[in-house]
């Protein structure tokens, strides 16, 4: 029976674990590879790194971050920002990721999904989306939470689908860094939509929150940073939240 | 030590299968093209798609010093995928090591992607896991061995059951990723590295 992941997500700008509110007011929250080597020594079903500075400095010390990770930590690494060519994603995947996240680019060239699929299977190819409410539903946005592209989320979400993307990255603009907890009919909204593996992110403030997101959201993964970062609460606490509600989880040995 | 030849075949993390190999004490090699008989083992990783891999591997004449290894081989996620004779991700003719054929899983959602168990795990490659070991699994597509008696480990998803890992000879294929699955992988890969371990030859 495949077990339910929890995944913590470190985002990293120019080589330090960062964390911010609603996208903005960034704090320092330690170093990339010693906290992922913490995660999976405490049950991490898998290590997601998230490059919000991208740039070309950043790309760099980026690559050093997933290499040194990946020598170091035997459990899988998704890696997302600033990828936005098929030798971009080349690169990363050469570094020691396992899956890569892309976003921006992705909205931007819908092809690039396609040619990355292609080139390197779908199974490594996740479309990140940051979802935010509007009065119509949920936006698509783009560049950090910087853009509104107007592209409804769902839709969004099917057309990734159909273009080759292995998994989806859902993001609540509205819910992320607030622990509120996820936004779940966001989920159930896209669960409804599309039949590959979707990455609840945004909002996880106690391990009942994680909980809904795979209970009532329908989730297949569940992410979250800042109540891990800060060891507001374990691995091992969510997980037995999860265990708790009758959702199978690797146990930690 | 023994020596490894790790195919690269072009796309995807090798990282993690050097690192995971010389962590159970090998010493591996990346090998792009050239001969494979003087490695103590081959292991054929499993980033990529099918198509793009079977390509580079015919194009640099791996193909065929695969088919002639004779040492333990062993091939992982798609790796595993390429030992079989067909697969239907991209219409490939594969290696044709072991007889069967690779096919679409039958299951959503789709990639199959976590921590699942395998069951049957009789095989030396699985000595010191238990009866049903959690590995990290990846994929859409599965084996269909011919032989029913290849086959080494099977895991449920959903309605769906598959192969998860097969052995014919000296040859191992295992759907998921011993280098991404914590000690667990890191053990099988030190099986596969034993000598002492019993092949197993139906043939």
């Amino acid at each position: 029976m495949l077990r339910r992941r929890v995944i913590p997500c470190l985002d990293v700008k120019n080589g330090r674990v960062v964390k911010g509110t609603r996208f903005v007011d960034l704090t320092d929250e330690g170093d990339p590879v010693e906290l992922a080597m913490r995660y999976a020594d405490e049950g991490a079903d898998e290590i997601c790194f998230l490059d919000i500075g991208a740039t070309p400095e950043g790309r760099t010390t980026m690559l050093k971050t997933i290499r040194e990770t990946a020598v170091n930590v035997f459990i899988p690494l998704t890696v997302g920002g600033g990828v936005r060519s098929v030798s971009d994603m080349r690169a990363v995947l050469r570094a020691g990721a396992d899956k890569v996240a892309i976003n921006s680019a992705a909205v931007q060239q819908p092809r690039l999904i396609q040619e990355c699929a292609q080139a390197f299977g779908a199974q490594c190819v996740v479309v990140a989306i940051d979802a935010k409410t509007v009065s119509t539903g949920w936006s698509v946005y783009t560049r950090g939470g910087r853009v509104d592209t107007g592209l409804c989320a769902l839709d969004w979400a099917g057309r990734a689908q159909r273009l080759g993307a292995g998994e989806l990255l859902v993001t609540s603009m509205d819910r992320d860094g607030t622990h509120e907890g996820y936004d779940v009919e966001l989920l159930r909204a896209l669960r409804r939509r599309v039949s590959i593996p979707i990455i609840a992110s945004g909002g996880a403030g106690n391990p009942a929150d994680l909980t809904a997101a795979i209970v009532e959201g329908r989730a297949d993964a569940v992410l979250a940073a800042s109540i891990f970062h800060r060891s507001i609460h374990s691995i091992a606490d969510v997980k037995a939240d999860l265990a708790l509600a009758g959702v199978p989880v690797r146990e930690i040995v | 030590m023994t020596s490894v030849a790790v195919i690269d075949h072009g796309a995807g993390n090798l990282v993690s299968m050097m690192r995971a190999l010389e962590t159970v004490g090998a010493d591996p090699t990346l090998v792009r093209s050239g001969a494979l008989g003087e490695f103590d083992r081959v292991v054929l990783p499993g980033v990529g798609a099918t198509g793009p891999a079977m390509r580079t591997l015919n194009q640099t004449g791996l193909s065929d010093e695969l088919r002639n290894y004779r040492s333990p081989l062993l091939g992982v996620c798609v790796g595993m995928q390429l030992l079989f004779e067909y697969s239907t991700e991209d219409d490939t003719e594969c290696l044709g090591l072991i007889r069967g054929d690779v096919r679409r899983m039958d299951a959503s959602p789709l990639p199959h992607i976590g921590w699942n168990s395998v069951e049957q795990t009789s095989n030396a490659i699985f000595t010191g896991l238990g009866s049903s070991p959690l590995f990290y699994f990846v994929h859409s597509f599965a084996a269909h061995p011919s032989d029913p008696r290849l086959v080494a480990g099977r895991t449920s998803y959903g309605e769906n059951v598959f192969v998860s890992a097969v052995e014919s000879g000296s040859t191992t294929g295992l759907q998921f990723h011993p280098e991404r699955s914590g000690a667990a992988g890191l053990r099988v890969l030190a099986n596969f590295l034993d000598d002492s371990r019993e092949v197993r030859d139906v043939a």
